[in-house]
Parts: C-alpha cells; structure tokens; sequence
C-alpha cells in the first residue's frame, strides 16, 4: 500500500462520523423501554376493564401495531425512529413499521405486486425464520412428551 | 406499578443490546429482528424467557423476542392439544392478531396516505 493511500485511509477513518454509541443506547433504552411501558399501561387497562387474559394479549400488540401505523401515516414515526434507532425497531412497533411504510410507499408500483410484494420484505423473513424455529421447537416439544 | 418499572427496564434493556448491535456489527435491521424472533423461540423452547416475561410483563411480550415467545407459546398449547400437528398450527395462530392488524393497517394506510418524496 502506498504511503498516500495509508495516511489517506487514516485520515478517513478520523474524519468518518463515529455514532456516539452511549448516546444511542440511552436513546433507546429510553423509547424502547417507553413503547413497552405504554404496553404494560395498556395491558393493565385492558385487564382492568374485564377481558380475558387470552384477549389481551392479542390486543395489546394489536394497539401498538394500529398506533405504530398512524404514526407511520402521519409521518411522524419516522421521526421517531431516527431519535430512538433500536428502541423503535425491536418493539413490535419495527415490525409494524416495516410493513405499513413499504404499503405507503409502493402503493404507486400496483396493488399486487407493489404494495402486496413489498410489505414483505421484512415482515417475511421474520414470519418465515420464527415460523420455521416454533415447527422445529414444536416436533422436539412432541417428542418429549412421548416419554 | 411495580410491573410497569420493570416493563420500562426489561424493554430498554433489550433495545439497548439491539442498538449495540447496530453500531458496532454491520447487521441490517432485518437481520436484527430475524435473530430477536428466532432468539425468543429458542429461549422460550429452553425455559429461560418465561420467568423475564412474568416479571416485566409487556417489557418481554412487546419487543421481537416477545413474539418469538408468543410463536413457542402458541405451539406448545396446540401439540398439547392436537398432537404433532399442533407444531404447523400453533406458532401462526398465537401471533395472528399481531400479524393480521399490521397487514390491515398497511392497506388502510396506504389508501389514506400518500408516499413523500424522500
């Protein structure tokens, strides 16, 4: 390697914007464990007024999931989720996110193979990987049972 | 209230490893959610993630592992009732609601909004 090339590659590795990782990470731990919490506040509402223990759970992920798409909607999410990085993609709230945006913005390549491809192309590996380990988790499950 | 501080910490927590992720690997946000859904069926298969979930509640249920959970979960109850078949049926129903709201939201957000230019 030239010398040129070596101070250059050095002076690119000074001047390359370094993300302040501690800063981010509280960042994210303040709006992921917020997401969560907004969960649990409407886990103990939901209770509160009587529904079944089988409904609230399908319903609280439901609640974030229609609140995520509004706020997608609206644009704001985005905004959010440039603030908080990983606080907003691991809540469920990522995962709904990555299925509504791609809707809005490949609504203009067609229903079928825009829109109806492309609010995939996160949500399918996720369903695709976590399907495929709960059948392997679900044959071992049956087998010991057997004994 | 308790539950709700343990909510708050559990999901930060989670977040954070995630944001540790990001930062310092070159994995892409899907592969990040791919690994917490898988991580949450294997650690749910193993016995480890109930007890998180009985302690922060939606701290543990609403992250990507939470779903996980929720697949391992919905599989274990349909082989105990069902048998091995109960292995296709279980992980999809469980998550259903979660999954079924989010492609709903998408079409209705779509017909509503319109695409910004970036």
């Amino acid at each position: 390697m030239s010398v040129q090339k070596a101070a250059y590659l050095k002076y690119v590795e000074k001047s390359a914007k370094k993300s302040p990782l501690v800063l981010d990470c509280a960042k994210a731990f303040f709006v992921g464990g917020s997401i969560c919490m907004i969960g649990q506040l409407l886990r103990n509402l939901y209770t509160g007024i009587g529904l079944s223990e089988e409904t609230v759970k399908a319903l609280v992920p439901s609640s974030i999931v229609v609140m995520t798409a509004i706020l997608t909607a609206i644009g704001l999410f985005d905004q959010l989720a440039k603030f908080g990085g990983a606080g907003t993609l691991v809540p469920i709230s990522g995962f709904a996110n990555a299925v509504v945006a791609p809707a809005i913005d490949n609504k203009a390549e067609g229903w079928v193979l825009g829109l109806g491809a492309k609010i995939f192309i996160i949500a399918g590996p996720v369903i695709l990987y976590g399907t495929l380990a709960s059948v392997i988790y679900g044959v071992v499950y049956w087998v010991m049972g057997l004994f | 209230m308790k539950e709700i501080l343990y909510a708050f910490l559990i999901g930060g927590v989670l977040c954070t490893v995630a944001q540790i992720l990001v930062d310092t690997t070159k994995l892409t946000p899907a592969r990040i959610l791919v690994a917490y859904v898988v991580s949450g069926v294997l650690l749910t298969a193993i016995g480890l993630y109930e007890p998180i979930v009985k302690l922060a509640g939606a701290g543990a249920t609403v992250p990507l592992t939470g779903f996980g959970y929720t697949l391992a979960k919905g599989v274990e109850k349909a082989v105990e009732e069902r048998g091995l078949i109960g292995a296709l049926t279980g992980g999809l129903t469980a998550t259903a609601a979660g999954i079924t709201t989010s492609l709903a939201m998408a079409v209705g957000a779509a017909l509503i909004s319109r695409s910004k230019p970036k």
